[in-house]
């Protein structure tokens, strides 16, 4: 059956690459938002890690925290707490928005 | 208003495209318009619930509730996809000279239905939660009845028009290739959703990156043009994708042209029936 082949490759895929070996230590950055606005809105990440983020919304209201240049995008629930893994990044400038409230949660993370 | 109704939209539009190609894969079927429309209702019942939950769904796992629930409806997706391209490789060819022949509806089964009912119901619910997130953000910050309801009456028909025009666009492929040409979209959707699934669990680190940028297309073509999201709901495309990624669209790719080949019957173009038989709906 096509339909057991494919999840079982998927599978497959999912142990070989399970094995991995993991990077190095994970640096972990916090964030918190604060009416609608990322606190602190600049934050510097060592380079060539792999960041853990996590992101805590003290707004009654949800959030969506998304970047462009991290390709990543994660609700952040009312009163609720995320973790999100990025890079290990270059060092540059990695900005990020609050989709639900672009005029005023922005941020950026500079990897150094 | 018009923030609202551009999020909307937003999300609107790859649900939209998903349910298209959809349609559009399942020409001349009877009862498909009763079998996706639930799939659509479904799909909007579930995305509330999902907002409802959302808390719930975030701590889960570890706080990686989201990534996983992401990753598993997508993956979900793939599989119905997959099957129902493979099926179609069976049955497309047959499919289609019936249609020319007679021009008019085919008993093919309910089967394959009932997979695509899931992928258009589970991509609703996907682009759909969001919406619902985003709208009881706005009740709570004060935005007015009317601007909600306008940005939602905007985004929704902003939406179904491109989602409509991708439809009538497809329609005008020859009958002769039709289902080729919906199965090879199918195929590049799946792929498009296996990559997508990939970033969710390397965001939740449950999967290395395997490179966290293979590449960055930005400047070219960004994902949030209307033509990047376009072609991200639709062939999965990715201004910056991680290693990883890749390789499950190809291996996704890969598998379903095997699957395609393999329980396809050899794939010649016959041309019985007359070429300009009566187009169906």
């Amino acid at each position: 059956m096509p339909s057991i082949r494919i999840p079982t490759l998927i599978l497959a895929c999912g142990f070989v690459l399970g094995a991995w070996p993991a990077a190095a230590e994970d640096t972990d950055v916090q964030l918190v938002i604060r009416e609608h606005k990322f606190v602190p809105a600049e934050i510097t990440v060592p380079a060539r890690k792999k960041i853990k983020l996590i992101i805590e919304n003290q707004d009654a209201t949800a959030e969506e925290f998304e970047s462009d240049q991290l390709n990543r995008e994660k609700v952040v629930p009312p009163k609720g707490k995320i973790t999100l893994f990025v890079g290990p990044l270059e060092p540059g400038r990695y900005p990020f928005f609050g989709e639900f409230h672009k005029e005023t949660a922005k941020g950026v993370l500079i990897a150094k | 208003m018009l923030g609202i109704a551009i999020l909307v939209f937003r999300e609107v539009l790859e649900a939209a495209l998903v349910v298209s190609v959809v349609f559009a894969a399942t020409r001349g079927v009877p009862g498909r318009e009763r079998w996706i429309g639930a799939g659509v209702a479904a799909g909007v019942l579930g995305a509330v619930a999902i907002a409802l939950s959302a808390g719930v769904i975030a701590d889960a796992a570890a706080g990686m509730g989201q990534e996983l629930f992401n990753a598993v409806v997508l993956f979900a997706a793939v599989v119905m996809i997959g099957w129902h391209a493979i099926w179609m490789a069976t049955h497309g060819r047959q499919l289609a000279l019936q249609l020319q022949a007679l021009g008019s509806e085919v008993s093919v089964g309910h089967r394959p239905l009932m997979a695509l009912l899931l992928v258009v119901a589970l991509a609703v619910l996907r682009e759909g939660s969001e919406v619902v997130l985003f709208l009881f953000a706005q009740v709570a910050g004060g935005s007015g009845w009317v601007d909600i309801a306008g940005g939602i009456a905007l985004g929704v028909a902003g939406g179904c028009a491109t989602g409509l025009a991708l439809y009538l666009g497809l329609l005008r492929i020859p009958i002769r290739h039709f289902f080729t040409a919906t199965n090879w979209l199918l195929l590049l959707l799946a792929a498009g959703m296996a990559s997508q699934g990939a970033r969710f669990l390397v965001q939740a680190d449950l999967l290395p990156s395997l490179g966290p940028k293979l590449w960055d297309t930005s400047t070219l073509l960004s994902d949030r043009s209307l033509l990047g999201q376009t072609l991200h709901a639709l062939i999965g495309y990715d201004a910056r994708p991680a290693g990883i990624q890749v390789l499950f669209y190809v291996v996704t790719g890969a598998l379903i042209i095997i699957g395609m080949r393999v329980w396809g019957k050899p794939r010649r173009r016959t041309t019985h029936g007359a070429h300009g038989a009566p187009q169906a709906r």
